[in-house]
């Protein structure tokens, strides 16, 4: 907290504050009203002070700083939030020195470095117990490495070179094993350090929106400045015909100024753009770009690979149908036994549902001195033989073949099921014991069951979900419409993919994917939302603009959110400073014009004190607000799945409405506090 | 005892809507027609002037497209050339034909000021016509201007719909087809049929001198004609407001009768109505245009009430000395200072609304005279920009740029890059716009605060205390938005006023066309987003209220001050007593 405090302090130096043109009017106000104090401290009545009391122009002066104090506190917490996350995985990218090589093919030869010397292209080994010294693409080996620094996830993985599994973290470490490493990015540049500048504000590079947002406010805050500047002639000439009253104060004007220049946003929107980023590091999402998680709140196509993301990746048996003649018992107990050495999860599956179905013992394999038959590509089939029984399960086609070699066939009730299946979705499994068919166990791909909720959450949000799949199109339209996507893809290539997001964006549409393998690298290029799996390929990551540490598909969506939320606090914060202004006003005028025109009164609806209580409480009301939102910015607006309309009426109302009136309540108490303290 | 509005006042305000809203539908449609280039039943009758003003100045409408760069430097060189012909047309007045009366030439800085306020549409006019102009410099000069500075507006405001309906594109049409097309099929045809009709109401359509008048008393008096039906038709229609006479249509020849009243102040809001039709049209989503023009109606008919409402109501003075200031079928009541009493209280404030929320400028009364209220209300209208409703062309493009703001702020609020009709609003979008919403707060704001400052500029104020503050606030507010009608009470025909003020119209016009079109060229260059669920719906009655209320808290937070300044003291101090 105490580095908070300093921060806010330090961040008032005029170069710091010219970043941010609302709040650098304030500063240049503060700074006026204090040489005014000061020249008032020595001559009271100098004509620059306008005949306001001391103490007025003092507590003026007072609160103008403290509203930029405020805004430099926001930003300061916001950053070291974000910065203590940031630090964590920063801590993990130790200073180690490294093993250098000159060729790639002898990897004794190595030349000691220190990490940060390390340039793009260099060539390194890495071995068993060394720190991986700076993100890169193993060329060569298999280790298992200790991802936990940069994950959290304590059991480690296999890298190696060639697969789908080729990258590696600065930070993490090799557990066992050695692998040769190219570095792929130069110091301060690689994924966590350009996470790092995403939340400190003087690196911070604005995202699109917050520039257009920006020009927005400054050209509002010129409105303002004109609106206050103007006003001094316009009091002159006032006060010159009514022939009554004084001139309006500086002090005044730079009150009235620094209450209507939108400060509220102006010295929250660093802040929100900060706490934004830093909502990612805590979902274990690496941003290469501010740019990038805010294009993810625009994304209205998400591309999601099937595997992993919409089912569990591995099918599993829901029902036994028998064929004619058979029981379903006589065909679960058949297919238990078929499947008891199979330890694929989708053998493990039907030896599960079988003994939940009909309560069959536990029984050891070894005990039954039985011969398995393993699963060859040739024959696609597995099996047992138990005392002359060969049990045995495979695809229909093979298990036809063998059944009509040793006379026997499969009945047509058998094959109608078994399209029937194929036709749901689903992956038929034809169990035959000796010659006989006992029937089919349906396998199934199965959905994750939170998945169809959070898609049709996307729907309402007016986001369209796409399966992509290398099933064929009859499987993939089934499992499309249990997950409730919008469409799919079936048959999946690179090629098709790349294909099919270039269309989609010819339409206009934004697209977002997920992928992890180097064949996924063209399509992540391509789309303008790409988050990498850690656990991918490094060129994978390279054409990413994300990565996520997690390994976790479903991710896409919250960043989704993220990138949402982080407009939404923007746009409802604008709303709110703007629709604040009506009531400063309503407090600023009849104040300021009391002397000329003392019936401007009338518009004094708050019924403030006296002029000086007006103005004051509408600088320390503005001052305040800002504190107030801190959290606010730092949490960052509400965001739910639901119609754009029904998002926007509720902000409005909220932040809309409730700007309006907020000010007059907060205002009108100020007031009522000064006054009773003896200010007013 | 004050009194709210009468029946008959009700019945006339409801009757000038209805008649106006019904216009919309087949006008707004047939523009779109002539917009696009497709056939209108008018294309038999005037294709072939439109093709040989094509042969003629060697324009292909098919092929040559243009950028918006190339757009803005056609209309800017246009622009520049009508208004040096004008200038110089004034400035020699005297040595040019159609001179009955022998006027002299006008002074430089009139001509400057005159030039500039014809070619900017807003027909500010610092001088009475009877008694400057020469049939040739109303005719040759002034209704030209009439006719083309509309046409200009309309052309602008064409390009930027073509930028938000295309994709991808480079190029936002032609200017000179636009302005052949929107003078030949729009203009001309719609100020031939209200000419001919106000003619028949007695409108003064000739060029023989000035008549003499043997008078009761046995005096000679001077009345003034000319060829006035012709002009006034287009003056209204193309909310230009240059009167022919000093008094404009409060002069018995230039608006003799209720009917003529009523076809002049319908003619004020006409066209830009019903462009809110066209534009939906052709975005191809009709509703997009019914929501900007019931957003125009919802700020247009409040303030509409409230004026007539304030003027009916009189002053509260009168009424402690017991003057009786109610309607009657002996009397109007309420304020009738001011207004002419074939129109009434009701006409008056009606046409008063209309003239500053179209950036006409024409009168029937003097909106001098009004109360400090209703008076405020015309100056509100302008303040807005001249969006409500607005000028021919310029008024909807006015607020197709408050309409992207909107959609900024709101589009933020669900969580998107902003966007309307599928273009994403970014940081160019967004600078633009802004130049065009601060344009004309600078030159109000700065303008009068230059007026109020100076020697010269503090000579030309009669009036003490805040109304004289009102008159000077009235004349740059007029100007800086273009809408061209006076406070009077201000003598503004002095070199200081005829600078300041030319110079604002000047400004306001352009500095708002150029950003205007520059953003036309960058929506016309972006992809069109699809819609769907997450996209801002900008045609449901929640935008329009948020519409609404940007462009008020925009206008209030910026004029607060000079309006607190000016009206509300003088209500105050009259309601004091």
């Amino acid at each position: 907290m105490g580095a908070v405090f300093r921060n806010s302090i330090l961040r008032l130096n005029p170069l710091y504050q010219a970043r941010n043109p609302v709040m650098f009017l304030v500063f240049v106000g503060s700074i006026i009203t204090t040489g005014i104090f000061g020249v008032m401290l020595v001559r009271p009545d100098a004509i620059i002070g306008g005949g306001q009391p001391l103490w007025f122009v003092g507590l003026i002066t007072f609160w103008l700083w403290f509203t930029l104090l405020f805004a430099n506190f926001a930003e300061a917490i916001a950053e070291g939030k974000g910065k203590a996350q940031a630090d964590s995985l920063k801590k993990s990218r130790r200073d180690v020195s490294a093993k250098k090589l000159n060729k790639v093919t002898d990897r004794t030869k190595h030349l000691s470095v220190p990490a940060n010397s390390l340039r793009k292209g260099d060539i390194i080994v890495v071995e068993a117990g060394d720190f991986v010294p700076a993100d890169g693409q193993v060329l060569e080996g298999i280790a298992s490495v200790d991802e936990s620094a940069v994950t959290g996830e304590s059991a480690p993985v296999i890298r190696e070179s060639g697969g789908d599994r080729d990258a590696v973290t600065g930070g993490t470490r090799v557990l066992s094993d050695w692998i040769v490493v190219r570095v792929t990015s130069d110091p301060g540049e690689s994924f966590l350090d350009r996470m790092i500048s995403l939340v400190e504000s003087a690196k911070r590079q604005k995202t699109p929106n917050e520039i257009a947002l920006s020009i927005l406010l400054a050209a509002l805050t010129i409105i303002f400045l004109l609106v206050c500047a103007t006003l001094l002639p316009y009091s002159l000439f006032s006060v010159e015909r009514a022939g009554a009253g004084s001139v309006i104060t500086i002090t005044v004007l730079i009150a009235l100024l620094v209450c209507l220049i939108p400060t509220t946003i102006g010295g929250l929107l660093s802040a929100i753009g900060i706490s934004g980023m830093q909502r990612l590091i805590k979902a274990n999402v690496i941003a290469t770009s501010g740019r990038a998680v805010e294009a993810a709140g625009d994304v209205n196509v998400l591309l999601l690979d099937k595997t992993g993301t919409i089912t569990f990746g591995n099918r599993q048996a829901v029902e036994f149908f028998p064929a004619p003649g058979i029981t379903q018992q006589q065909l679960a107990e058949a297919s238990e036994l078929s499947s008891l050495a199979d330890e694929t999860p989708e053998g493990r599956s039907i030896v599960v549902l079988a003994r939940k179905l009909f309560g069959l013992p536990e029984r050891d394999v070894k005990d039954l001195k039985a011969d398995f038959i393993p699963f060859s590509a040739e024959q696609r089939v597995s099996g047992i033989i138990i005392n002359e029984r060969h049990i045995l399960k495979g695809a229909g086609d093979a298990i036809a073949r063998i059944v009509a070699q040793k006379g026997g066939s499969v009945p047509a009730e058998v094959t109608v099921q078994i399209e029937d299946i194929a036709r749901q979705g689903g992956t038929p499994l034809t169990v035959a014991e000796n010659s006989q068919v006992l029937g089919v166990v349906y396998l199934k791909d199965i959905v994750k069951p939170d998945i169809k909720a959070r898609l049709a959450d996307l729907r309402k949000m007016g986001i369209k979900s796409i399966m992509i799949t290398g099933d064929n199109p009859l499987t993939a339209a089934a499992i499309a419409s249990e997950a409730g996507v919008d469409d799919f893809l079936a048959q999946a290539t690179p090629e098709t993919k790349l294909k099919y997001i270039r269309q989609m964006q010819e339409g206009g549409e934004l697209v977002a994917m997920v992928g992890d393998g180097t064949n996924d690298a063209p399509a992540l290029a391509q789309s303008d939302v790409a988050v990498a799996m850690n656990s991918g390929t490094q060129a994978a990551k390279e054409a990413g603009n994300m990565v996520d540490l997690d390994s976790d598909p479903t991710k896409l969506i919250e960043v989704v959110e993220i990138g949402k939320q982080l407009l939404m606090t923007r746009g409802s914060l604008t709303t709110f400073s703007i629709a604040n202004d009506l009531a400063k006003y309503f407090a600023i005028i009849p104040a300021a014009f009391a002397t000329t025109y003392p019936v401007l009164g009338a518009l004094n609806v708050m019924g403030l004190k006296s002029p000086q209580s007006a103005i004051l409480a509408a600088v320390i009301f503005n001052a305040l607000v800002i504190i107030a939102l801190i959290p606010l910015a730092l949490k960052g607006v509400k965001y739910r799945a639901e119609p754009a309309a029904k998002m926007l009426s509720r902000n409005m109302f909220v932040y809309g409405l409730g700007g309006i009136i907020a000010p007059f309540i907060g205002i009108k108490l100020i007031d009522m506090a000064l006054a009773a303290v003896g200010l007013a | 005892m004050s009194q709210f509005i009468t029946g008959n006042g009700w019945l006339q305000l409801a009757l000038y809507m209805a008649v106006l809203l019904a216009c919309v539908v087949p006008l707004g449609g047939y523009m779109a027609r002539v917009f696009q280039g497709e056939k209108t039943f008018m294309s038999p009758v005037l294709g072939w002037l439109e093709k040989l003003t094509y042969t003629i100045c060697g324009v292909d409408p098919d092929k040559d497209d243009m950028s918006w760069k190339d757009y803005a430097i056609a209309t800017m060189v246009f622009s520049a050339i009508a208004f040096i012909v004008l200038y110089f047309i004034l400035v020699f007045q005297n040595l040019l034909p159609f001179n009955p009366q022998k006027l002299p030439g006008l002074t430089p800085d009139l001509s400057f000021n005159t030039a500039a306020s014809f070619v900017t549409n807003t027909n500010w006019q610092a001088y009475g016509g009877e008694t400057t102009m020469s049939y040739f410099s109303q005719m040759v000069g002034l209704t030209v201007q009439n006719f083309i500075s509309p046409a200009v507006g309309l052309a602008v405001l064409v390009a930027l719909i073509r930028g938000l309906s295309r994709k991808e594109s480079t190029g936002i049409g032609n200017f000179w087809v636009d302005m052949v097309r929107a003078n030949i099929y729009v203009l001309l045809p719609l100020a031939l049929i209200v000419a001919i009709l106000l003619g028949s109401q007695g409108v003064v359509q000739t060029f023989d001198a000035y008549v003499t008048a043997h008078t009761l008393q046995g005096i000679d008096q001077t009345i003034a004609v000319g060829p006035a039906a012709s002009q006034v038709a287009i003056k209204q229609l193309g909310t230009n407001g240059g009167g022919f006479f000093n008094v404009n249509s409060a002069h018995p020849l230039e608006n003799p009768t209720p009917l003529a009243n009523f076809i002049e102040v319908l003619s004020i809001l006409l066209i830009p109505a019903a462009l809110c039709y066209t534009f939906g049209v052709m975005v191809k989503d009709k509703r997009q245009g019914w929501s900007i023009l019931a957003a125009m109606t919802i700020i247009f008919v409040p303030l509409l009430i409230f004026c007539v409402a304030m003027e009916q109501g009189g002053n509260p003075n009168f009424a402690a000395l017991h003057i009786d200031q109610m309607a009657s079928h002996l009397q109007p009541g309420g304020n009738m200072e001011g207004k002419e009493t074939r129109f009434g209280i009701t006409n008056s404030a009606l046409w008063a609304s209309a003239t500053t929320a179209a950036s006409n400028g024409s009168v029937n009364s003097m909106h001098d005279s009004y109360t400090p209220l209703g008076g405020m209300v015309p100056l509100l209208l302008m303040k807005f920009g001249e969006i409500i409703y607005g000028g021919v062309g310029s008024g909807l493009y006015g607020m197709l740029v408050m309409v992207i703001l909107t959609v900024f702020i709101a589009g933020l609020m669900v969580g998107r890059t902003p966007e309307y009709l599928g273009k994403k609003i970014q940081s160019f979008e967004i600078k633009m716009a802004s130049i065009a919403m601060l344009v004309p707060g600078i030159l109000v704001l700065i303008g009068t605060a230059i007026a109020v400052m100076t020697k010269d500029g503090q000579a030309g104020i009669y009036n003490p205390g805040a109304h004289g503050f009102s008159e000077v606030l009235y004349a740059v507010t007029s100007a800086g938005n273009n809408n061209g009608s006076a406070f009077a009470g201000l003598s503004a025909n002095t070199p200081f006023y005829n600078s300041l003020l030319g110079i604002c119209m000047l400004f306001s016009r352009f500095w708002i066309i150029i950003p205007t079109l520059a953003l036309a060229g960058a929506l016309a260059a972006k992809k069109t987003v699809p819609e769907s669920a997450g996209t801002l719906p900008t045609h449901n009655v929640l935008f329009i209220a948020t519409l609404v209320g940007v462009i008020v808290i925009v206008t209030v937070l910026t004029y607060v001050p000079t309006l607190a300044l000016g009206p509300v003291v003088e209500h105050f101090n009259m309601i004091k007593g």
